[in-house]
């Protein structure tokens, strides 16, 4: 059966609070999971206070801080720190979101409280191992297939057919609508997750594309695609306001559509 | 879930993994009837109250006047063969989310099979021997 509980091991047990930087005037709270897989403890939460006046306005500002003048053991991803890269989504008071693009004052009552983006094994503090979501990517094989010659200059696509890639090229496969997806939880080792599935449409629904038909054969299976049921987490999650449980829909539909 | 606690993983490739034992190529027509069903029950739901409706209060004789009528009793007849079949690939799709053993999965998915079978002979037999009086 599915497991509901956390393993014995991975229950979060007490946690350090840091002390208030000194001479800071106005404070925010930081609460943050911690994870160290050397120590051979249980995971806890650390109780850190970010100087705001001496901080960025963004949780990643946030966490950066924190890194340079408190806890420098504190793990994170960064890169971009501008929504482009993906590298930071986390779970930010109970949101899959992105560090860089949420603001610590869209954070309403108390401490800023973060984790790493759910039901996904950790590496260490907010850092998951996302090997399986990246197979998964690469399982939809994200590229252009084609067999007929091809052409002198580029491949041809009118400008309607260029429109309907639109909300589906701009996923940053940060990982915050699978992670958030209950299904995705339950059965990830089949379920390809409303990420992959996204990104297979954007393939499928590519005017240029030879092998929608053999995309389509790839996906039709009652766990790889049929495990959507509609829950939504993943469009309320996307921190790019993109609509995977759309995107799937268009997926059961072409599916429907080649038989019926 | 921290790293440690993850089983132990065989040494195939991530992506052998995800493409395992291949696309299933099944999967649209459950997904199909599943809805032709629901639209089916959204129609005959109204007659189907009416029905019930008509035959409270009386007797098996009359009851037996109503269900007698044939567009009725092929009603009823139809509202349990949509919803029994409904039950089944609803119950079908729960079992897939949350059984995880192969063999417990495999008999969970036998046992709805026998069930939905049972209720829905079980229930077109009833209409039958109350419409034809026997």
């Amino acid at each position: 059966m599915v497991e509901f509980a956390l393993p014995k091991n991975s229950k979060i047990t007490g946690g350090k609070t840091w002390p208030k930087p000194a001479g800071a005037t106005e404070t925010r709270e930081f609460r943050v999971y911690r994870w160290n897989p050397d120590d051979g403890k249980n995971p806890s939460v650390d109780t850190y206070y970010v100087d705001v006046h001496d901080c960025g306005p963004m949780v990643l500002d946030g966490l950066i801080w924190i890194k340079n003048h408190i806890d420098p053991s504190l793990t994170f991803r960064r890169s971009c720190r501008e929504g482009v890269c993906g590298s930071c989504a986390m779970n930010i008071d109970g949101q899959n979101t992105l560090a860089c693009t949420r603001s610590m004052h869209d954070v309403k009552d108390g401490a800023v409280k973060i984790n790493p983006l759910p039901h996904q094994p950790v590496v260490k503090d907010l850092v998951p191992d996302l090997t399986n979501f990246y197979a998964q990517y690469a399982s939809v094989e994200p590229w252009l297939k084609t067999t007929s010659p091809t052409p002198q200059k580029e491949w041809r696509q009118s400008h309607e057919d260029r429109e309907k890639l639109d909300g589906l090229y701009e996923c940053i496969l940060c990982a915050c609508c699978s992670t958030s997806c209950p299904s995705y939880w339950w059965n990830s080792d089949r379920y390809l997750g409303p990420a992959a599935l996204l990104q297979a449409n954007r393939w499928v629904s590519d005017s240029r594309d030879e092998a929608t038909g053999e995309r389509l054969d790839n996906l039709e299976d009652p766990f790889r695609l049929y495990r959507c049921h509609t829950i939504m987490n993943c469009a309320k999650a996307c921190p790019k306001g993109l609509n995977p449980a759309e995107a799937i829909a268009e997926l059961k539909l072409k599916m429907v559509e080649r038989q019926v | 879930m921290s790293a440690a606690d993850t089983p132990k993983r065989s040494m195939r490739t991530p992506l052998g993994r995800v493409r395992n034992l291949g696309a299933a190529h099944s999967g649209t027509s459950d997904f199909w009837r599943q809805r032709l069903t629901a639209v089916a029950m959204t129609l005959l739901m109204l007659p189907v109250i009416v029905v019930v409706m008509m035959t409270l209060g009386s007797n098996q004789a009359g009851a037996k006047v109503i269900l007698g009528s044939l567009p009725i009793a092929v009603i009823m007849m139809l509202f349990i063969v949509a919803s029994t079949w409904h039950m089944r690939i609803g119950m079908q799709v729960v079992i897939e989310d949350y059984v995880h053993g192969e063999k417990l999965k495999l008999v969970s998915i036998m046992l709805n099979n026998f069930f939905s079978i049972a209720v829905a002979l079980a229930s077109i037999y009833a209409i039958i021997k109350i419409s034809s009086g026997v």
